[in-house]
């Protein structure tokens, strides 16, 4: 029973970092149909600017809060940026994106390590994640309950968005029918890009939430990259509550197979069983609706 | 014109080395068998070029990038001594891009068209061992400079880094007589140096009464150390052996820290954590153990000057590692090898090496002639709260190397 506990726990702390990463991919990979590879990249940039805020500010405590609408702002811009140069000028080229982005991606990585140096920066914890609280007899850390938390509200913050403001409703109108909503009076245009730097930015959000598992480098978007892809496509393409049941899914599975077997053999077996559900329903958890007539 | 002058007091050795070396003293361009055989060095001239091959692009140009700092603080000291054999050393760089198959090709591309005296670099094992065949077919030399598994000894390289029973079987010796521990819990990345090392690890705790109460690992890239740091709570092992490499022990770490855990309730040793990395890690690590032959702290004159020129050319803030300092030793070996040999051809470098000894910065080093490694002391250290090291522990004199782990009974290659 231990066991079960521990492992749900843990597992749902590594599904909610997955969840802040593939939640602004969902929106650019699943609403607009970008293969963005330098997403990983952008959470990247969301971690040094953590780490250049802890700089600044000194004040771990703080500045960790700080952090996420700094990281937020960058790496937003960043992905505004790379869409209004590059991916507005190849949409429905899925392989050119791919391509092009993936470049973008490795730029960005050397651009990181010229500017930061090759060595991992230290980016410290808050003094106020120090430390566990038992929830039924699993002393669970208050550093990933603080990610499981940011993850919650990254989620409710767009659900609520989407569903309620005006803004929202032309994002889904877009998606579900680009041709109709320009007749309607929506600039697609506008849409697009605003999209794009919100779901950007929420990388740059999962990249302050990584900082406190992981070392902050230029190479670190490339390990969660593959696992947010992998989240959005067993979700089902353009559906957030999919994209959070494949997140706790994928993180818990792969915890509790880390537990029976070892780390390696846990990440193949993962991989192997997303593949299987793939073949039984490509189509991912919930398929998009669309009222297009293509 | 100093050079000049140098030149001429080392003619005498010159010509020898011209002698023996047949179209030694001009450079030849046909690259056909023979040549390549023998190689293209040329030292007609006032200096001699030796190879760099370090990664200063990929995930492991963290690492490396520092190796290549310490060749060419060591090359820069040699040319100010007046170079070797009276030949100032002329650095070749490559970026062998943290790619095995790159750095075949670049040792390759050093040997032949640039025509260096030797090598120095590697520092997965998989380079190593990419660049192995490389050496051999066009009988160069390597000098290698990290720490590694063992079981391996190549005519045409040198292991200037720990083999294991310098470095893991210390530790292990250290854990059992000192800390008298009786379970250990082993956590590594998944590729052949943490798979080897646990199963010596496991070869002599059956052999010593230790309990493996846990053994897990975790992709190179991949830092989802939660689960298994779970599994160190609930065995509580006396110790946790950590051959994590890279940046999965800054994952590694983070979790162990946020559960709770500390060097106090469950100490780790690690083989792959020095100055440079304790540095990048944001976790209290003060009082967990490592395993070296070299720290920044190691008291003596030949290291504070090491660390002190070191410090002067690459800044302040700069640590020294263990692999740094294999490395700039390693240039400092090769002189004495062809200083000995008195020419730069590769078969009588190679051997002159035996019994050759460097008073370096870790102490008194000795060249192994039969398996080409070194003896060099083992250092427990203790991670300090400024993240420098400091010795706790040593083997008072060097080890004798022992790469396939002759000279120890309980070890069977053959099983598991």
């Amino acid at each position: 029973m231990d066991v079960v506990i521990s492992q749900a726990f843990t597992g749902a702390s590594y599904g909610a970092a997955l969840l802040l990463i593939a939640l602004g991919l969902s929106l650019t990979f699943g609403q607009m149909g970008v293969i963005n590879m330098a997403h990983g990249e952008f959470l990247m940039a969301g971690a040094y600017s953590a780490y250049l805020t802890q700089k600044l500010v000194t004040n771990a405590d703080f500045s960790l809060v700080l952090a996420i609408p700094i990281a937020f702002c960058v790496a937003g811009l960043l992905g505004l940026l790379l869409e209004v140069l590059v991916i507005s000028r190849m949409y429905h080229r899925a392989l050119d994106t791919l391509l092009v982005t993936f470049g973008v991606s490795l730029v960005l990585q050397q651009a990181a390590k010229d500017l930061f140096g090759a060595q991992a920066k230290a980016v410290e914890a808050p003094g106020w994640l120090d430390g566990q609280i038992p929830v039924l007899g699993y002393r669970y850390p208050l550093s990933q309950m603080f990610i499981l938390v940011l993850a919650i509200a990254c989620l409710a913050g767009m659900a609520a968005l989407l569903k309620y403001t005006g803004f929202g409703r032309q994002i889904r109108a877009t998606v579900q029918n680009r041709d109709l909503a320009e007749t309607v009076g929506v600039s697609t245009r506008r849409i697009d890009r605003l999209t794009f730097f919100i779901g950007s930015g929420l990388a740059g959000v999962a990249g302050v939430a990584v900082t406190l598992i992981t070392a902050t480098e230029s190479t670190m978007g490339s390990e969660y990259i593959i696992w947010a892809f992998l989240v959005v496509v067993a979700g089902g393409i353009g559906q957030i509550k999919g994209a959070v049941i494949a997140a706790f899914g994928l993180g818990i599975m792969r915890a509790f197979l880390t537990y029976w077997t070892d780390g390696s053999m846990a990440v193949v077996l993962t991989f192997l069983i997303v593949v299987a559900f793939l073949q039984l329903r490509p189509q991912g958890l919930f398929a998009v609706r669309t009222r297009s007539l293509a | 014109m100093k050079s000049r002058a140098r030149l001429v007091a080392g003619t005498a050795a010159a010509l020898s080395a011209a002698l023996v070396l047949t179209g030694c003293g001009s450079k030849s361009d046909d690259g056909g068998e023979s040549s390549a055989a023998k190689g293209c060095v040329d030292t007609s001239g006032d200096s001699v070029k030796l190879g760099f091959l370090n990664s200063m692009s990929g995930p492991m140009s963290i690492s490396e990038s520092t190796v290549s700092d310490a060749l060419n603080l060591a090359a820069e000291q040699i040319n100010a001594e007046g170079g070797i054999l009276g030949k100032k050393i002329e650095p070749v760089q490559e970026d062998g891009a943290s790619e095995p198959t790159v750095f075949a090709e670049k040792a390759t591309k050093l040997i032949q068209s640039d025509c260096v005296a030797a090598v120095f670099g590697g520092w997965t094992s998989s380079s190593r061992v990419a660049m192995r065949p490389v050496f051999k077919s066009l009988n160069n030399i390597l000098f290698y400079p990290v720490q590694y598994e063992g079981l391996e000894a190549d005519h045409n390289i040198f292991y200037t880094g720990a083999t294991t029973n310098q470095q893991i079987i210390p530790a292990l010796d250290f854990l059992k007589k000192e800390k008298k521990i009786e379970s250990i819990f082993l956590a590594g990345s998944d590729y052949v140096f943490p798979r080897t090392a646990n199963k010596i690890i496991k070869q002599y705790a059956a052999a010593n009464d230790i309990k493996v109460v846990g053994e897990e690992y975790q992709p190179l890239d991949q830092g989802a150390w939660g689960t298994a740091v779970d599994k160190i709570v609930s065995t509580k092992p006396d110790v946790v052996f950590n051959t994590i490499n890279g940046d999965s022990n800054v994952a590694f770490l983070k979790a162990y820290d946020e559960k709770g855990l500390d060097a106090s309730s469950i100490p780790i040793v690690s083989v792959s954590i020095a100055e440079e990395e304790a540095a990048a890690i944001p976790v209290d690590l003060t009082g967990q153990m490592t395993s070296w032959n070299y720290y920044q702290t190691v008291e003596g004159e030949t290291n504070s000057a090491f660390v002190k020129a070191f410090k002067d050319k690459f800044g302040q803030d700069r640590p020294t590692s263990d692999p740094m300092e294999a490395a700039y030793t390693s240039l400092w070996l090769y002189k004495a090898m062809v200083e000995k040999a008195e020419t730069f051809d590769v078969d009588d470098v190679i051997d002159a090496a035996g019994g050759i000894s460097f008073d370096a910065p870790e102490g008194k080093v000795t060249i192994n002639g039969e398996n080409h490694h070194i003896a060099k002391t083992a250092l427990i250290g203790e991670v300090q709260k400024d993240k420098l090291i400091k010795t706790i522990w040593s083997s008072g004199e060097p080890i004798e190397p022992d790469p396939f782990l002759k000279t120890y009974d309980w070890w069977d290659p053959s099983k598991e």
